[in-house]
């Protein structure tokens, strides 16, 4: 401690006094070491950090279509218990990317809600009152 | 060139079981005289609306299927629109429907003759339960 302050007082420097141990860190010396170490690394060590924290932190099954996998071939629109498992809470209907149906199931499935809500089996929009 | 067609129209929750008999057997008199068919009358009963529709929050649920022209479609509508107790209603051509779920289930059919495999679980699925 006197050492330290008896240095800053020597260079006559009070921020580098202030903070003595984060001086030392992004010291000169330091930095130019840093910016080689990247490059350096990146080539072997590259495939090591994307598969470390940008790889697969969250494990994602694959999707399918629910009317593919249960052989359902009538998505019918009074069949509201199966239409309303594609329908979100507000009312909308839900992505294929979201629920994995195949594109001809979802062209079927969409005519479909929008039939049951035009006879109110389903809401346009919101929850039923 | 006759079509099947599904009419499914609501009426107002307070209307009484006779004027209900009543309507459906004027619509079933109109199908006959230009010489459709009613196939099937289905009442769904009573059951709570998604949204509200005339002030109303429930409905009575009648479900038709029809076969005939669409001239025929066109003059059920047309009464449907004016008779007072109707708060709404829709028609929906199945006979292509029909045609597409038959073609696959033939299909299915033949291969399941050609390799005959356990198939219970799509027996259940060919037959969607109607959600009254």
């Amino acid at each position: 401690m006197a050492d330290e302050t008896r240095a800053a007082a020597g260079t006559a420097e009070a921020p580098s006094g202030d903070r003595p141990s984060g001086g030392d860190r992004p010291s000169g010396g330091d930095r130019p070491d840093r910016e080689r170490r990247p490059p350096r690394a990146g080539g072997p060590g590259g495939g090591r950090g994307e598969g470390g924290p940008g790889g697969r932190k969250y494990f994602r099954r694959k999707k399918v279509c629910k009317f593919c996998v249960e052989k359902i071939e009538a998505i019918n629109y009074k069949d509201i218990r199966l239409l309303a498992q594609f329908v979100a809470e507000s009312g909308k209907i839900v992505p294929r990317r979201l629920t994995g149906v195949c594109t001809p199931h979802q062209r079927r499935l969409s005519s479909a809600i929008k039939q049951a809500r035009n006879i109110a089996l389903l809401p346009f929009a919101g929850r039923a009152s | 060139m006759n079509r099947t067609y599904e009419l499914m129209f609501i009426v107002r929750p307070d209307m009484a079981e006779e004027d209900q008999d009543k309507l459906i057997s004027t619509l079933e008199s109109a199908v006959t005289s230009t010489g459709g068919v009613v196939k099937n009358v289905e009442r769904m009963g009573k059951r709570r609306l998604a949204y509200r529709v005339r002030k109303f929050n429930d409905g009575i649920y009648v479900l038709l299927t029809v076969e005939g022209s669409g001239g025929l479609i066109h003059e059920l509508e047309r009464r449907l629109r004016v008779t007072e107790p109707v708060i709404k209603f829709l028609t929906v051509r199945i006979d292509e429907e029909q045609k597409r779920l038959d073609k696959i289930k033939a299909i299915r059919d033949a291969r399941r003759k050609a390799a005959p495999a356990p198939a219970t679980a799509e027996a259940a699925g060919e037959a969607p339960a109607v959600t009254a």
